[in-house]
């Protein structure tokens, strides 16, 4: 079973709603979708599913092509974020309906609703209706619903983003096991890395319209391939500086400089974009060789245990993510450290040339 | 917690007292008061206790008219209900063209009612109106000031006309609220267009259809204008429905007493259905229909 999409593209209006995507999903792998809003995770999604058909490229299904079948004649299930359920219907109709469409014997559907319920946790709800539930009991509702088709394809699109915090966590652990058990190809859209990290797998980053990278979620988070997917897979978002490197010397921005060492050592002399993650940068100096910088504190957000701290430099807006809780003054100036051994260098046009050397030992 | 106790709120709620002594319980309370009272004129009263009550209880005129009237608003909700939300369904749902119907659809409901009347009096009259002549023409016999039946199909016809926008107004409405991502799931479950309609969209809508209901029960059980503007309650006593029979009890005939208690008794009645409605909508809405 695999969900292959070559050269796919989607135009609505003159506008690209997705570029030309090849893509290969395999049997039982759970696949992220992860991008801002309106990157177009929907639109691959209904792209996958065949709600829409593509303008150009194909979608083959277990090698067979399906581009252009329509979706009721595909094996698709799907999740939004909505709880989208039949109103008029109890808990059990609405798990059972989808397999009375497609003319399940009674005694099977009765065994499968059940067992999907003990799965879901629904076994006491089956007879209610699905606005007599909490938000997450709606949502597990919907999530049995699609499960319960044995579809090979199962789509969930930001199923969590309209639960709160708390039913969020408890489902996020729920998935990745119910998953496991299901062995079909999971394709789950989200804006938050943190989220794609959590669920493990694969993860594809989108940005607008274009998939930057597909790849194990880790990977992914330790290599992105340009300053874009790195971008999109950091929560706060990757903080970027200018620098130039003459001979075996890198320059920050003004003045500071550190010797070129590994990776870098091989680059050519030129201008290059340096990244680095918010939980990076540091107010002590803790590496013999960090590079200091004096910034201009604009904003503090304490989590309890961690600080955001907003800090301007030169013009550029960075986050930093500080652990305890610092009583820092706004508008103040604040000198801050950076490990080289942090830093992933972006050629100009964004392509990675050097990941950072942490990443590299991991 | 300590309730702070201040007697001075109470001046807060009076000017709503007063308005409301003014446009409602005064006017009620002088029908009240007819309505256990006789007159021989002179302004002069007389106590008569709950005799007008029993005399209306216990005349067919009144129980006939009802009967009318029940048919009359059973006819039309059972028309323009079901007619709204076909029209509902069938409108285009965004664009130029949507905002088009939904411009076109209102304008019956501007009209002031005595007009719509008036309208239909002379479109229905075989000698200069449309309808009428052209039904004449084709050699149906169609004459609504002499004939029951083509009298009850004119200010049915003229209730759907006028009425059946709001229906399919408020059933949009509610057809619009549904997200998109309910019909793809049902695409995905290879549901029919009849399990669309009956398992999302008619639920999703029942909202404002009971809403819809209730306003055309309302509104139909009290209907005067337009009827008596038509055919004036006939022919014969064939179209004269309650708030007819009211009035010409009350002005035509100047039975105040008898007029009095047939209003209070009209009003518990309008009051006693629209309270069913109201809680089998509450308890619907619990129900998450």
């Amino acid at each position: 079973m695999t969900l292959e999409l070559k050269a796919v593209s989607k135009v609505v209006d003159g506008q690209v709603h997705i570029h030309p995507t090849d893509l290969v999903l395999e049997k039982g792998t759970m696949n992220v979708l992860l991008g801002p809003t309106s990157s177009g995770k929907t639109s691959l999604m209904r792209l996958m599913a065949g709600l829409d058909v593509p303008n150009a490229g194909q979608v083959f299904w277990q090698g067979q092509d399906v581009t252009g079948m329509r979706v009721q004649d595909r094996k698709v299930a799907m999740v939004y974020q909505q709880f989208i359920n039949y109103p008029s219907m109890t808990v059990y109709d609405n798990i059972a309906s989808p397999m009375k469409l497609m003319g399940v014997s009674a005694q099977e559907i009765d065994a499968r609703v059940r067992e999907t319920a003990e799965l879901m946790q629904l076994t006491p709800m089956l007879d209610r209706k699905p606005l007599e539930l909490s938000g997450g009991q709606q949502q597990r509702c919907a999530l049995a619903r699609a499960l319960v088709k044995n579809a090979g394809l199962v789509l969930l699109d930001e199923p969590l983003a309209n639960l709160d915090y708390k039913l969020r966590e408890e489902l996020r652990v729920e998935i990745p096991k119910i998953f496991e058990k299901s062995g079909s190809i999971f394709v789950y859209a989200t804006t938050e890395p943190e989220e794609a990290l959590l669920l493990g797998g694969n993860v594809a980053t989108l940005h607008d319209g274009c998939v930057t990278q597909f790849g194990p979620t880790p990977e992914v988070y330790r290599q992105p391939v340009d300053a874009t997917t790195a971008r999109v897979f950091s929560d706060p978002p990757m903080n970027f500086l200018p620098i130039s490197k003459t001979g075996t010397k890198i320059m920050f921005g003004k003045g500071q400089s550190a010797p070129a060492t590994g990776a870098l050592a091989a680059l050519p002399d030129g201008r290059y974009t340096a990244g680095f993650r918010p939980n990076h940068v540091e107010i002590g100096k803790h590496a013999a060789d960090a590079v200091e910088f004096t910034t201009t504190l604009t904003v503090t957000e304490l989590t309890g245990s961690e600080t955001f701290v907003h800090l301007d430099h030169e013009g550029e807006r960075w986050v930093g993510l500080i652990h305890g809780v610092h009583d820092l003054a706004i508008g103040e100036a604040l000198k801050v450290y950076l490990d080289p051994r942090h830093v992933y260098i972006f050629a100009e046009d964004g392509a990675l040339v050097a990941p950072a050397s942490y990443a590299l030992a991991a | 917690m300590e309730k702070t106790v201040n007697q001075k709120a109470w001046f807060l709620v009076l000017p709503v007292l007063i308005l409301v002594a003014f446009s409602a319980v005064i006017p009620l309370m002088t029908v009240v008061n007819y309505s256990v009272q006789d007159t021989f004129g002179n302004n002069q009263f007389f106590w008569a206790g709950l005799e007008w009550f029993e005399e209306m209880l216990s005349d067919e005129r009144m129980w006939n008219a009802l009967q009318r009237q029940l048919m009359f608003s059973a006819i039309i909700l059972a028309i323009e209900i079901p007619l709204g939300i076909y029209v509902a369904l069938h409108m285009p749902k965004s664009g130029f063209w949507s905002s088009f119907c939904l411009v076109v659809m209102s304008l019956p409901l501007l009209i002031p009612w005595n007009v719509v009347g008036t309208i239909w009096q002379i479109f229905g009259r075989v000698d200069i109106g449309l309808l009428g002549y052209t039904l004449d023409a084709l050699g149906i016999d169609y004459n609504y000031t002499q004939d029951v039946f083509a009298a009850w199909v004119t200010i049915i016809v003229m209730d759907v006309w006028h009425w059946t926008s709001l229906v399919a107004l408020l059933a949009f409405a509610g057809l619009k609220s549904i997200p998109d991502a309910y019909y793809q799931a049902a695409k995905i479950d290879q549901a029919s267009r009849w399990k669309v309609f009956r398992f999302i969209e008619l639920p999703k809508m029942m909202g404002v259809l009971m809403i819809a209901i209730l306003l055309r029960f309302m509104d139909s059980f009290m209907i005067y204008t337009e009827p008596f503007v038509v055919t004036g309650g006939g022919p014969g006593n064939a179209t004269t429905l309650l708030s007819i029979d009211l009035v010409k009890m009350a002005l035509g005939q100047f039975d105040l007493g008898p007029a009095a208690a047939f209003s209070l008794m009209y009003f518990l009645v309008i009051l006693l259905i629209s309270w069913v409605f109201y809680t089998v909508m509450v308890n619907l809405d619990k129900k998450g229909m």
